[in-house]
């Protein structure tokens, strides 16, 4: 099980700039000053893509500790964390 | 060090009562979005609109992760009872002064500002809310029921929902539509309803104890300096922070939403069921289904909370398909109109709306009659067909087919059929019940008590907030980039709730941690 939880780390740190790719390419795609919706409105676009960055990011880190073995074995005590 | 049990009821319902009550005024302003928009951010005015666009991502997006950091500091650094009173505080009065706000005739552009800034504090106040409500009740509860205790907290999101719909059905049918979006009028009632809510729970709040737990770390000076830097900034709490967003939170944030939220706009904006009767479905699986929450939190103490949440998870990602296009299938309004025109006691009534000039290629003028027919077939099945495709006259008195495709609206459904999508509906609230039952215990033993406030906090809203949050927006670029499946917008929350269930069975553990003390 941890052998699949470490190669499934590298798909998340994959997966992570994958998903920023789609946001920028959707949001260039659909941004129009003629469009009425919230999709054709630079703000929207504007705060999903600043605020899903760090996410993905998040992601990625996600994915370098399950690469690295970081979630083999979750901490059971609080001592463990701290 | 947990209170005890005969204490707990209390501890719960102060608890749960203000947590209600943010919700419930979190979600009158996204009911009543369409009179509000018409008040304060009219049509034709680009800064209008621009503000009114921020009101609603902002204060859902940005504001509540921000909120969950800036609470969930405080909760940390001063306590979680003086901090959850802020936040109702903050969020009560900002509701009252939506609903004292001018519109935009008399005040102009003064008054959408207003409106934003008070939206966004709501947006922090929500963000601070939860984590303290959640936190405070598992560090009174006994380990082997805080499942089960912690539940309440989790049923105080659909109840204000229920709340505020109930409330607002009320206000609307006691009046008529002109005096209800009037500028001083009954839209306004439940903002306004709102401060004697919130006074009630600050004063039941007001005479509550600071949470056991925190008080002895208080006392052994073992509180948190720097709880930001601790949550995130120590690799060891970093990872569980990540591991609770990717493996539970953002899946749950989804299948709350899609079966609340998303489940009702599906109803009204593409399958077409009339208003009130859009809202009775979703009372009636609401009401039917909320005692689930105590029940899978019940439950998640005995078996662990990890395979319920996720199975919640898989049965969104396995049957919302299905559910969502039998929605689609049995409203089909031309098999209706087929139905209709078979059945002896069928009514049809047409009116013409308005009539229009219009300049045909090769023709002259001609007047083309906008009517409105509406049906009523013998099982008590209604619906409005309205048409653009009525025959002009040209000079030569002649017929010009004008090719518009009728739209249909106002579906009311039978009684047998309005309790087979209440049942749908409520399906898919037990698919939440599932997956947000458990949760708050669930974040509450991730983390250690001088940290859990803010630590639960923000992996919560970025996941509610969010992944959540964000369901209706992604649906409708789904469905405006690929428009021959009107469900592929479905495809945004089962691949978010796919990914999550994958991560939380791999990574999770279904151990349920007996001691939150440290």
């Amino acid at each position: 099980m941890n052998t699949v939880k470490k190669i499934m780390g590298l798909i998340w740190m994959l997966l992570a700039p994958v998903i920023i790719f789609f946001l920028v390419k959707s949001a260039v795609h659909n941004i129009s000053s003629g469009g009425t919706r919230d999709i054709n409105q630079p703000v929207p676009w504007t705060i999903i893509i600043t605020i899903f960055t760090p996410i993905a990011i998040g992601l990625m880190i996600f994915g370098y500790y399950a690469l690295k073995g970081e979630y083999d074995h979750l901490p059971e005590s609080s001592d463990e964390i701290e | 060090m947990a209170a005890p049990e005969k204490g707990i009821g209390k501890i719960i319902f102060s608890s749960s009562l203000g947590t209600l009550i943010e919700w419930y005024d979190f979600y009158i302003f996204g009911m009543l979005a369409k009179t509000i928009s018409v008040q304060f951010f009219p049509e034709g005015n680009s800064t209008a609109a621009l503000l009114s666009t921020l009101a609603i991502f902002a204060a859902g997006f940005l504001v509540r992760p921000f909120g969950a950091l800036v609470f969930g500091r405080l909760g940390d650094l001063v306590g979680r009872k003086y901090t959850f009173l802020l936040t109702l505080v903050l969020m009560g009065g900002s509701t009252f002064l939506i609903g004292m706000v001018p519109g935009y005739k008399t005040i102009g552009i003064a008054a959408p500002l207003l409106v934003l800034l008070l939206r966004l504090i709501q947006g922090l106040a929500l963000g601070g809310e939860y984590g303290g409500a959640a936190t405070y009740v598992a560090e009174h509860s006994p380990a082997n029921r805080r499942g089960y205790f912690t539940a309440w907290i989790q049923t105080t999101a659909t109840l204000g929902l229920f709340v505020a719909l109930g409330i607002i059905l009320l206000i609307k049918t006691s009046m008529s539509e002109a005096a209800f979006n009037a500028e001083w009028g009954g839209w306004r009632y439940p903002f306004w309803i709102s401060i004697l809510l919130v006074g009630v729970s600050i004063y039941i709040r007001l005479k509550m104890s600071e949470s056991p737990l925190y008080t002895a770390l208080k006392k052994e000076g073992k509180t948190s300096t720097n709880p930001l830097k601790e949550s995130f900034g120590h690799r060891a709490n970093f990872k569980m922070v990540l591991l609770a967003l990717f493996g539970a939170v953002m899946g749950q944030g989804v299948i709350w939403y899609t079966g609340q939220f998303y489940a009702q706009s599906f109803l009204e904006n593409a399958v077409k069921i009339e208003f009130m009767q859009n809202r009775e479905i979703l009372l009636w699986a609401i009401g039917l289904a909320t005692p689930f929450f105590l029940f899978f939190g019940w439950l998640s103490d005995k078996v662990g909370r990890k395979w319920i949440m996720l199975t919640g998870m898989l049965l969104g990602v396995v049957f919302y398909r299905p559910i969502f296009s039998t929605f689609l299938k049995t409203t089909n309004s031309a098999t209706w109109q087929k139905d209709g025109l078979r059945m002896a006691n069928s009514e049809v009534n047409s009116k013409l709306l308005k009539e229009d000039t219009v300049q045909i290629a090769g023709q002259r003028s001609a007047v083309v009659q906008h009517s409105r027919t509406n049906w009523e077939l013998s099982d008590g099945r209604k619906f409005s067909v309205t048409s653009a495709d009525t025959i002009p006259v040209n000079q030569f008195k002649s017929f010009i087919k004008v090719d518009k495709k009728p739209v249909y609206s106002d579906k009311v459904l039978s009684t047998a059929l309005k309790w087979k999508f209440i049942a749908l509906v409520w399906v898919m609230i037990i698919f939440v019940t599932m997956a947000y039952g458990p949760i708050a215990a669930f974040l509450v033993e991730l983390f250690p008590t001088k940290i859990r406030y803010t630590s639960m906090s923000l992996p919560y809203h970025i996941g509610n907030g969010v992944f959540g949050g964000l369901v209706p927006f992604i649906a409708t670029l789904l469905a405006t980039t690929f428009t021959s499946d009107p469900l592929v917008g479905l495809w945004y929350p089962i691949g978010v709730a796919a990914l999550c269930f994958v991560i939380g069975a791999l990574y999770l553990t279904n151990k349920v941690d007996k001691d939150v003390n440290d």
